[in-house]
């Protein structure tokens, strides 16, 4: 018995082994585990084709050192909006013909389907996620924070902040809680003063910030007492208050969204396999099965016909998803468009902003 | 006469030359034994830094995808306003940079220097097959950004793959419009503050490491073996537990919840709001750097002491000197290897650290490899190579230095 059971799976494995894996690279965390279970093991059960996911801090780095060293070993990635329309435009992404995607499970074609943006030239959205700040509901006895400006007011506040380690995200979030109006930070942030102007608000609180990179991060130095507020991707927050119910509350006020989105590097090895996952999980439910897993909205309407409902059963996900009316109230779309030219130059300036003492 | 004196081997051969063969011989054998070694020192370190060192010089992001420009700048000097034949030949450029999807590689490399330009390229691409002469006036249509002279300056110089630009942003000089070079604004600067702190960084961990690994080589080497292999021990386990393991081992004792402040407030040494920042800032660098670093010093340390005789000691005092003395003119000069070996050890170590600042430094423990770590992420190899052949020079420097000073030859590592 027990030999065949061995050599049964020594079979399957040589099954699948023989058969091309599809590798999703992403960004870990729950986000990852999001993916893995709304996207890529149904999508094994559907099709048969096996998957494979791994994890980085950012997938944009690693896949264009792949492409650029011609030894492509991952099919499918997660990038963020302004790195896919900066890596389809320097050629390392191969182009999706729209063509491939279903329509709608109400049968509306696809590109009426998908909202606004959310299809570009090399890839595909599969979600709505946004940089929001939360804090720790037991920090606070009395007055709790409500706006983007209370992350800079450390009197009525006292406390570490949690922030990102770049430019990008925080400069806006600076600029909105020194009053600008989300329609014109992008302006302001394109003029000398205007930078200057974020890089003085967050001067204000430099000494109290706590620098993290990835996204895992902000929920930890939340949980250790590290930080008494931190900026961080909603999600995560979501499932560390909703899943493992840790005290975090997240405030919308100043949040910056923006789609996350499947590509497909130049040269991966299974490109075929890639655009049949591509359009499994970009359709109407594979949306649905990720945003059941974690609060990113997804960005087609039919998939926001019917309720969401948390892996739990019973959390309802549209009070948590960042296009939720009640949360858009002071919200910002992050400016893809910008930051693919001002990347490295306002990224520069921060650098050596945090190295001054 | 003379062909009796030439000494001959048993089977008539001239001896001289006989002893030529046989060492000749030899020698290919010896060659045959390090040949292995040779081949790998060669692919996997002579080939990648002459490699790196090339990168950091060299970028075609811009002249390979822009070959007509390229032409049109060698014809043309220097002052040369752009005419229409040069604003044709960026029109085609730009076109064939669509057709090819080089625009946002060729505007990334431009975009260094001015920035917006990336846009700038990538839409003015898609526009370009659309484009009808006179292309000057259709492209200032387009973009004025393309009547700008810094822009064309800009790309005159990187019609070049070969470039000193990016030694001269990794020392905080930019170019300007008219080519000549100045420093950037004093809110910029960032290079050489940051590798100036990266050798003093490394110098203070250096001579904490020293410190502390003086009296414990010293133990090591005079205890008893049964005692002395126990300590060997515990100085080798941290040696080979995971770095990350040990970086994140001491951001759980040293961070503001952390085991240390908990301790001190709990024994009253600290209030509870005034626990102390030893994390995520320079603190937190050297303290973790130094602990990680100490087997480096402890280990040549203890090799050299371990075979001091015990008698010149005793000598000494017999003689009538001070402990002190025969510390200072006896014990200590004949560790001085173990020292030299064991700073530069650590030093040259130090110097290139990379994930422990990365993790426990913050904002202002943060070393060079951290700043090459973050243009490598952005693709911008170029520069992350000069930055690299940049702190090369410098250790190779430093080197130089030490060996004029101590003399490379008094190393001991064991």
């Amino acid at each position: 018995m027990k030999k065949t059971l061995i050599l049964s799976t020594a079979l399957a494995g040589f099954a699948v082994a023989a058969q091309a894996d599809v590798t999703v690279m992403s960004w870990g965390g729950a986000y990852g585990a999001a993916q893995t279970e709304g996207h890529l093991k149904p999508f094994t059960a559907a099709t048969g084709i096996a998957t494979v996911m791994v994890d980085s801090d950012n997938p944009a780095t690693p896949i264009k050192a792949m492409v650029e060293a011609n030894n492509v070993t991952i099919d499918v990635a997660s990038l963020e909006y302004a790195d896919a329309i900066r890596l389809c435009d320097e050629g390392v992404l191969e182009v999706i013909d729209p063509a491939i995607l279903p329509p709608g499970a109400d049968g509306t074609a696809a590109m009426d389907d998908f909202l606004p943006g959310a299809v570009t030239e090399c890839a595909v959205s599969t979600d709505i996620w946004a940089t929001v700040y939360a804090y720790d509901t037991t920090k606070f006895t009395g007055d709790v924070p409500t706006t983007a400006a209370d992350f800079f007011d450390t009197t009525k506040f006292p406390g570490k902040r949690g922030v990102r380690k770049g430019a990008k995200a925080v400069l806006e979030f600076a600029l909105m809680a020194d009053g600008v109006p989300a329609s014109e930070v992008y302006a302001t942030l394109s003029t000398p003063e205007g930078v200057d102007r974020a890089f003085a608000k967050l001067d204000t609180i430099k000494a109290d910030i706590v620098w993290w990179e990835a996204g895992a991060q902000p929920p930890q130095l939340l949980a250790d007492g590290e930080v008494v507020m931190s900026t961080a991707y909603n999600g995560r927050i979501f499932n560390a208050a909703v899943a493992e119910g840790k005290p975090f509350q997240i405030v919308w006020d100043g949040q910056i969204y923006e789609n996350e989105m499947y590509a497909i590097p130049k040269g991966a090895p299974n490109k075929e396999e890639a655009l049949q996952f591509i359009a499994y999980a970009t359709s109407t439910e594979g949306l649905r099965q990720q945003a059941q897993w974690i609060s990113y909205g997804p960005a087609r309407k039919s998939s926001l016909t019917e309720p969401l409902i948390f892996n739990d059963g019973k959390t309802e996900m549209a009070p948590h998803l960042p296009t939720n009316p009640a949360n858009m109230g002071n919200a910002l779309e992050s400016g893809s468009e910008f930051w693919v030219d001002r990347d490295a130059e306002l990224n520069e300036r921060f650098n050596a902003w945090l190295a001054a003492n | 006469m003379a062909d009796v004196a030439l000494l001959t081997t048993s089977d008539g051969r001239p001896l001289a030359q006989a002893l030529v063969q046989a060492q000749a011989r030899a020698r290919r054998r010896a060659l045959f034994l390090v040949l292995p070694l040779l081949l790998f020192v060669i692919f996997s370190f002579i080939l990648p830094i002459g490699q790196m060192l090339h990168r950091s010089v060299y970028n075609d992001g811009f002249s390979a995808s822009a070959p007509q420009l390229g032409a049109w700048f060698a014809q043309n000097p220097a002052s040369t306003e752009p005419d229409e034949a040069a604003f044709a030949a960026l029109a085609a450029d730009l076109a064939s940079m669509q057709a090819n999807r080089l625009a946002g590689e060729a505007g990334t490399r431009i975009n260094y220097v001015i920035p917006e330009t990336r846009s700038l390229f990538t839409r003015s691409a898609r526009d370009a097959k659309n484009l009808t002469p006179p292309f000057k006036a259709a492209l200032l249509e387009v973009d004025p950004k393309w009547g700008d002279p810094a822009l064309w300056q800009a790309m005159r110089a990187a019609s070049s793959a070969y470039t000193l630009d990016f030694y001269l942003v990794s020392a905080d000089f930019q170019r300007t419009a008219d080519g000549s070079i100045e420093r950037v604004d004093e809110n910029r600067q960032i290079y050489i503050a940051l590798f100036v702190k990266t050798f003093i960084l490394s110098a203070i961990i250096t001579v904490l490491c020293l410190l502390i690994a003086f009296p414990v080589a010293h133990l090591l080497a005079t205890l008893p073996m049964a005692k002395a292999n126990l300590l060997m021990i515990l100085v080798l386990l941290p040696f080979w537990t995971s770095l990350l393991v040990r970086t994140t081992s001491w951001m759980a004792l040293l961070q503001g919840e952390g085991v240390i402040n908990d301790l001190l407030v709990w024994i009253g040494a600290i209030t509870e709001d005034g626990r102390l920042r030893m994390i995520n800032n320079q603190t937190g660098t050297i303290i973790v750097m130094t602990h990680i670093l100490l087997p480096f010093m402890i280990l040549p340390l203890y090799s050299v002491m371990k075979v001091i005789p015990p008698s010149y000691a005793r000598a000494a005092r017999s003689l009538g000197a001070t402990s002190w003395t025969t510390f200072r003119r006896i014990y200590l000069p004949q560790t001085l290897p173990g020292v030299a070996a064991g700073s530069l050890l650590v030093f040259i170590l130090a110097v290139g650290y990379y994930i422990t600042p990365a993790l426990v430094g913050g904002a202002d423990g943060q070393l060079i490899s951290n700043l090459i770590d973050f243009h490598m992420d952005r693709s911008n190899w170029s520069m992350a190579a000069a930055l690299s052949a940049m702190l090369l020079v410098g250790v190779l420097i430093l080197y130089w230095l030490y060996d004029r000073l101590v003399g490379i030859d008094r190393l001991k590592l064991g």
